[in-house]
């Protein structure tokens, strides 16, 4: 498996985690948690793949979690620009800080596992 | 103590020894190294302009099997390619009826000498890794050294490693033949029932040092790995230190399974801060039995690097928590993020109920 693809998979599967435990901080969002979930899984891809295609060109592991940390960060950022519907209230920490370690997870795994192109297969 | 005299008498009995490089491209420079077959001199190639090392047969020790033996070293040499085995450049006859052959000639430092120096423990494995490539590649050419020890590897000034005297390397299914002469390092010849001994008491498998030629294969070359192993961990061979290959057979004869028994004392027991996997790892080398030990020179390189990676080490069985100590420990930066996201998590969710 590529770099790329472990990010996305790994991504995708962080992200989703991620967006299911807002029950747990604020369960006062269970009625959006479908949104939610999809949200956070497409915003886990994205910095997944960010950070695998880093991971392909730069080999250290300090800097891929400082990659995966800063994409997650952004990510959940713009997202935690857009108010709540109902109560037009920001979750900047809610989501922001969740969203930049999922982001250091991702980059931890792109620069751990994974294929670099010229690497033997076995 | 010698006198000046002795000294000289040494000085004068040595120079008569050296070779008679007259008609030959070589001019002496020096000698080298001192063997029980021959005489390396470090001589200068006139046609290509570079210092080679010349390995001789002894004035006095020129007999048919001596002569028969460097030929076929020097033949094993030139068709073990790999860059931890020296190349062979040349063989031949010099004026004075000698055989002889020319090698690169190595520089650097000799391992016992490099681990004298005290280089740590990552560092040592490497080395042993380094010294098991060429070992392994012989053994797929149906090679075995049978005389391998922190003496016979030469470390270069840029880490490279090399694999010295193959005078002793036998074809894997030579039972008997010239190669099967003599000890080296100053061992004496302890012929047996079933065969000759050769290679160094202290590094040499018990089925070695029984005088089983048939039963020595690859698994021989691996307890000597293993002994290096042993060296490098503890800084001493393993076994009694028995003074001949007759006291290293009663040794290990006197109990067939246990290293412990035999007299090989566990390598945690002379220093107990080296981890458990890694002397797993070297009794199993060292096992009494070739059966039990690795099957060849690849496998005990591949379990070393196992340890190394942080794996788990197939020499030895870990329990479960064994294994999640070591995952913890491989994965120490995943684990504090991970810890750190529940950390932030649960934070939030007390301030959320605030």
């Amino acid at each position: 498996m590529n770099k790329p693809l472990v990010g996305l998979v790994v991504g995708g599967i962080v992200g989703a985690f991620d967006g299911l435990s807002a029950l747990v901080s604020a369960p006062e969002v269970a009625p959006q948690i479908m949104g939610i979930i999809i949200g956070s899984t497409f915003k886990g891809v994205i910095v997944g793949l960010i950070a695998g295609f880093f991971a392909r060109k730069v080999n250290s592991l300090p800097l891929g979690i400082a990659v995966g940390l800063a994409a997650g960060l952004l990510f959940a950022y713009l997202i935690a620009m857009q108010p709540d519907p109902a109560t037009g209230k920001h979750y900047y920490w809610e989501i922001m800080l969740p969203g930049s370690l999922a982001g250091a997870i991702v980059g931890y795994a792109t620069q751990k596992f994974g294929r670099r192109p010229g690497d033997a297969r076995a | 103590m010698n006198t000046p005299s002795d000294r000289a008498l040494d000085r004068l009995r040595d120079v008569a020894q050296w070779p008679d490089l007259s008609g030959t491209r070589y001019e002496l420079v020096g000698e080298v190294a001192r063997g029980g077959m021959g005489v390396v001199y470090r001589a200068r190639d006139r046609e290509l302009e570079r210092d080679v090392a010349l390995k001789v047969i002894g004035a006095f020790a020129a007999d048919e099997d001596t002569v028969a033996r460097l030929r076929r070293e020097a033949r094993i040499l030139a068709r073990l390619e790999h860059p931890g085995i020296v190349p062979v450049h040349d063989v031949g006859v010099l004026p004075d009826g000698r055989v002889y052959y020319a090698m690169k000639l190595v520089s650097g430092k000799r391992l016992d000498e490099l681990l004298a120096e005290g280089l740590p423990l990552r560092e040592r494995l490497r080395l042993l890794l380094r010294v098991c490539e060429p070992v392994a590649f012989a053994h797929a050419h149906g090679v075995i050294h049978r005389d391998l020890k922190p003496e016979n590897v030469m470390v270069g000034p840029f880490g490279e490693v090399l694999v010295m005297d193959w005078g002793v390397a036998k074809h894997v299914g030579e039972a008997r033949g010239p190669l099967a002469a003599s000890a080296s390092a100053g061992a004496a010849p302890h012929a047996t029932a079933h065969g000759t001994i050769v290679g160094t008491p202290a590094y040499m498998a018990p089925e070695q040092a029984r005088g089983e030629v048939e039963r020595v294969d690859a698994r021989s070359d691996v307890y000597a790995l293993g002994a290096i192993l042993y060296f490098m961990l503890t800084g001493r061979a393993p076994g009694r230190g028995a003074a001949s290959p007759d006291a290293t057979t009663r040794t290990w004869a006197a109990s067939r399974h246990a290293p412990a028994a035999a007299g090989i004392v566990a390598p945690r027991e002379l220093d107990p801060d080296l981890p458990r996997p890694l002397e797993a790892i070297c009794l199993e080398a060292l096992a009494l039995e070739p059966e039990r030990r690795y099957p060849g020179a690849a496998e005990l390189a591949a379990d070393v690097s196992r340890f190394l990676e942080g794996e788990r080490v197939l020499a030895f069985p870990e329990s479960l928590l064994g294994r999640a100590r070591r995952f913890a420990s491989r994965h120490r930066t995943l684990l504090l993020v991970l810890l750190a996201y529940v950390v932030m998590r649960v934070v939030l969710l007390l301030v959320a109920r605030v």
